[in-house]
């Protein structure tokens, strides 16, 4: 008896619905024998995990606020990982996106005026593609891997940034601690809606996965990212560069990140402080794959992610489990995605062994 | 022992965890799989090196420990990604949160516990050579694995026909496939190989490096050791070279900040990092080479064709 | 009729004066915590975890406690402030630097709930409190001591951040050493981390092989202790005690002793009288304890135990002149006491080490 896979003709519309609602179910499951073996009663701790944030207008304002990055960052990563481009290094970009865009609050202070914000969103947005712009041109122009190269740019922008912190920009008035001026009123980044904290981050993360999906639904550009995605050499009998869709991809990735970037720094912290980012350029990744790099997809995993960050503090405090175990939930909700995603482009059917060995070469 | 000696074993002693992670994801991806939960296997190896050494008082049960559970771990992966065909960024992503979780529940028994160290051991005749003996054969007993390992890699993939067949499947699996090669169950071993070295590259970190459990201890060593395999151009050898050289920048800047310079720390802490992309750079210019050992098939998954 | 009224009435609104005017007390007190790394560092957080532990000791069923570790200085410590202040915590301490704007900005719009900053230096609202211990004290006694009993008269010092705090830390051990050795040597690197054992062991390995025979650290992990212990070096414990880890290495331990602080602090909220303070404690209110001292001969014993009981007492102040500044110029004249303001915001070193601070 063996597992076999049978590839389907196209994509299962039934399971594509139903594999992210089985996923859950098993990690619910999972979750029940997980916190039932550390001694918890189980329900309180999927209620806290699952139901708790979602059940006061303050806590889904921290959702909003919490996904905002994730969604932003990773419809940028999902034009990267669509046409082929490697981009690990989006938390590097968030960072250079934060410090370019908070020049004008931090050293040209004393300017305030309406303009300051649009500007601080277009620095960050140049900052962050810039950055992007080196693994890109390394790649294009060097044959240099690119997962490597935007990797270690990563700590090379969290130690810029903290040497900035602690030296040239640092608060004059701050007592020498490791943090730049607060921002003044100009160049916070204002609420979306007035009943809590959701900035416009989140506004820009929906907007930028509506122009994705429009983009690669409706767009020569978009059909373009797909091919080169899928062949290099396809797409360069169809006229399309694959080294200008390099820097393409990887610029519009780092504008991304780096507008998630100031918008963190100018909607959430209202300054720059050594550590800005929990990971976020990481945790995109994740978010990018759970989406299925498809823009609709992205949000939702984006807020589900988030869910599972807030539920799992929730259910610190309620249950006193320890963080580490929402780590390990959030790993294995990840998991069964992943596996019952398997469903959505293949059939899984049980063969006899020896049957099979008619067939042909077997793996 | 002279400063000198003790410098250079301090780096071998920072390079060691990354060799060994580098050349077991070297296997993998020259295999066509690539596997980013190398931080998630490490971390694993490490608790586990950890706990079994405390359990059974002998750090050498640890460390087999550690290979263990690095392999066990990455057979999550496995399975994943080559039976049930998952895309291979993501699932590797979630071996490393999942690890990174695991470990972390599975060592807050031991916290704060001094750990068992494993000892060096002399190896007689060649331990006395002057210079080179103290450095080179009076070793911990996983740097010795680490560096035999360069040398079995290299002649595994290089002169058996077993390697051959692995580098086949890594450039092309429909054709290896078509050749009657076992795709899937040499990925699986491949898959395992590295494991193991992720595993005992993490039971290195505590019980040789720092004896102890802390939670996140590998602290993005895994992520280097990723890089190391692209910077290696996917050759042993080279891994070696990238391994000793990060740790040589590492511990060196170090020094330079001891020796009172004045440049900022931070930028110094950034050396290694820059270093690395610059060799990588300089290496890249020669395209054939590159091109040549990249393996084609990586991160595309596979599935028999009926 | 009307009298009675007007002396109702009365009576109604000087009870209503007399409960807004103090706080109620209470008969049970929802204390919460959060930890910018995991309780498990045997650092920094794990020894503010043990000061909460102690207060549930020392209170019983009048406290409740809860806390969050690893919390993310960036937006992340804003919800989980918010978290608590919406769970009823009645005293939220923050135990890290980075928290104070988050701190601030909540304490805004829960005037109810009492917020205790740690290592911080804004109070912008009445419920908020500020807390830090004068750590560099300790350093002193180590400072002495290091000169005792280096025999190359040179110490290495694994240093996080150059903060304020940290940057005591290294005066102040420098000012003791100097005091026993006028050329006493100190050596710094700076591993831009509070905890990463790999790193500080690295760094430990380095200052050694560089000829230093002293380890003392500003850094939260137990692996310089470990290095030095291996290489038959002396070492000083951060934070919390490390002898277990260098039974024949450690020389003393500078302690953080929150317990007796979150007692206070804790008890005040109990009894209605917590009112918004700055503390900056040290040895004399038992907030900075120093580990036995081991591994030394009685003379050093006795010299590090006088100088313990002068800084208790208040006799002694380590940052008393004549001192100078790395550049020369004078700081202190002779029996001037640097004031903690000047302290507060300290980024310069004293004259004698060898070691660029950033600008």
């Amino acid at each position: 008896m063996r597992i076999e896979l049978q590839k389907r003709p196209g994509q299962s519309a039934l399971f594509s619905i139903l594999s992210p609602f089985i996923a859950l179910g098993l990690t619910l499951v999972a979750g029940v024998i997980l916190f039932a073996a550390l001694g918890k009663n189980p329900f309180d701790a999927l209620y806290s995990f699952f139901i708790e944030p979602l059940t006061e207008v303050w806590s889904l304002h921290e959702l909003a606020v919490k996904a905002a990055p994730l969604i932003l960052i990773a419809v940028g990563l999902s034009i990267c990982y669509r046409s082929n481009n490697w981009n690990i290094g989006a938390e590097g970009q968030f960072i250079i996106g934060a410090m370019a865009g908070s020049i004008l609050p931090v050293v040209f202070h004393d300017w305030q005026s309406p303009l300051v914000l649009p500007l601080m969103l277009v620095f960050g947005m140049v900052g962050g593609a810039l950055y992007a712009a080196i693994p890109a041109f390394l790649k294009a122009r060097l044959n240099t891997n690119e997962i490597l190269t935007s990797l270690m740019l990563v700590y090379v922008a969290q130690l810029f940034l903290d040497w900035v912190v602690r030296g040239p920009w640092r608060n004059p008035e701050g007592f020498n601690f490791p943090e730049t001026r607060s921002f003044h009123e100009y160049a916070v980044l204002p609420e979306m809606i007035a009943s809590g904290k959701t900035h416009w981050g989140f506004g820009f993360a929906l907007l930028a996965a509506l122009l994705l999906w429009f983009v690669m639904r409706r767009t020569l550009k978009g059909f373009e990212i797909a091919v080169l995605g899928q062949s290099a050499r396809a797409g360069r009998f169809a006229g399309f560069s694959d080294k200008g869709m390099v820097f393409f991809a990887f610029m519009v990735s780092g504008a991304l990140a780096g507008l998630a970037g100031i918008s963190e720094v100018s909607g959430a912290i209202e300054q720059l402080r050594p550590v800005i980012s929990p990971g976020y350029g990481f945790t995109a990744i994740i978010v990018a794959f759970l989406g299925r790099l498809n823009p609709l997809g992205i949000v939702a995993a984006g807020l589900i992610l988030a869910l599972t960050y807030l539920g799992g503090e929730a259910a610190q405090i309620s249950i006193g489990i320890t963080d580490k175990v929402s780590r390990l939930f959030q790993g294995l909700l990840l998991f069964f995605v992943l596996g019952c995603d398997t469903l959505i482009h293949y059939r899984i059917t049980l063969v006899q062994t020896g049957l099979a060995t008619r067939q042909g070469g077997t793996a | 022992m002279d400063m000198t000696q003790a410098i250079i074993l301090t780096v071998m002693t920072a390079a060691t965890p990354l060799l060994l992670a580098a050349l077991g994801e070297l296997v993998v991806e020259r295999s066509g799989v690539l596997n980013l939960g190398v931080e998630g296997m490490m971390i694993m190896g490490a608790v586990a090196a950890f706990a079994v050494a405390q359990l059974t008082g002998s750090a050498m049960a640890g460390a087999v420990g550690g290979m263990l559970a690095g392999l066990l771990f990455s057979l999550l992966f496995g399975v994943l990604t080559l039976t049930l065909v998952a895309n291979q960024v993501a699932t590797g992503l979630a071996l490393t949160i999942l690890g990174l979780g695991l470990s972390g529940m599975m060592g807050e028994a031991f916290i704060g516990l001094p750990g068992l160290k494993l000892e060096a051991v002399a190896i007689p005749l060649m331990s006395d050579i002057p210079f080179f003996g103290r450095i080179l054969f009076n070793q911990d007993p996983i740097f010795y694995v680490s560096i035999l390992a360069v040398i079995g890699v290299h002649w595994f993939l290089f002169k058996t026909r077993a390697g051959l067949k692995l580098r086949a499947i890594g450039d092309n699996h429909g054709s290896a496939h078509a050749l009657g090669i076992k795709v899937i169950r040499t990925r699986y071993l491949a898959v395992m190989f590295g494991g193991a070295c992720a595993g005992l590259a993490g039971a290195h970190l505590s019980i040789v490096y720092t004896p102890q459990w802390v939670e996140n201890m590998t602290a993005g060593r895994g992520w280097i050791a990723l890089a190391l395999v692209v910077f290696a151009s996917w050759r042993p050898g080279r891994v070696l070279a990238g391994a000793y050289l990060f740790g040589a920048v590492s511990i060196g800047q170090l020094h330079a900040q001891a020796f009172g310079m004045g440049i900022p720390s931070q930028f110094l802490s950034a050396l290694p990092y820059l270093a690395t992309i610059a060799v990588l750079v300089i290496i890249s210019l020669n395209r054939r080479m590159t091109l040549i050992n990249t393996p084609a098939s990586l991160g595309k998954s596979f599935v028999p064709e009926r | 009729m009307k009298k009675t009224l007007l002396f109702l009435a009365a009576a109604t609104a000087l009870a209503g004066y007399s409960t807004t005017a103090s706080a109620q007390a209470m008969d049970k007190v929802k204390a919460c915590f959060i930890y910018v790394g995991p309780v498990g560092d045997f650092g920094w957080s794990y020894q503010h975890d043990q000061g909460r532990q102690y207060v549930v000791e020392k209170l019983g069923d009048k406290v409740e406690t809860a806390f969050l570790e690893s919390v993310s200085e960036g937006a992340d410590s804003e919800r989980a402030i918010e978290r608590f202040a919406r769970s009823g915590c009645n005293i939220i301490f923050t135990t890290s630097f980075g928290y104070m704007d988050p701190t601030n900005k909540i304490a805004a719009d829960f005037p109810d709930v009492k917020f205790e900053h740690a290592t911080g230096y804004k109070r912008e609202h009445p419920n908020v409190a500020t807390y830090d211990s004068k750590f560099f004290q300790g350093r002193y006694v180590i400072g002495q001591i290091a000169a005792k009993m280096s025999k190359t008269g040179s110490a290495g010092y694994i240093a996080s951040f150059p903060i304020p705090e940290v940057v005591q830390g290294i005066n102040s051990f420098m000012l003791g050493a100097q005091s026993v050795n006028p050329d006493f040597k100190l050596k710094v690197v700076w591993v831009n981390t509070w905890f990463d054992p790999g790193k500080e062991a690295d760094a430990a390995k380095v200052l050694l092989d560089g000829g230093v025979d002293i380890l003392t650290q500003h850094t939260d992990s137990t692996a310089p202790m470990q290095v030095a212990a291996e290489r038959k070096a002396f070492a000083f414990g951060q934070a919390s005690e490390m002898i277990k880890f260098g039974p024949d290495t450690q020389l003393t331990s500078i302690i953080d002793e929150w317990g007796p602080y979150y007692l206070d602090r804790i008890t005040a909220v109990l009894e209605g009288t917590w009112a918004q303070t700055a503390t900056w404690s040290g040895m004399a209110e038992g907030h900075v304890v120093m580990a036995p001292y081991t591994n030394m001969p009685d003379d050093v014993k006795a010299m590090a135990k006088a100088t313990e009981a002068k800084i208790t007492s208040g006799e002694f102040h380590p940052f008393t002149g004549p001192i100078m500044k790395q550049d020369g110029s004078e700081w202190l004249k002779d029996g001037e006491v640097a004031e903690d303001g000047a302290l507060a915001g300290l980024n310069f070193y004293v004259k004698g080490i060898d070691d660029q601070l950033p600008k």
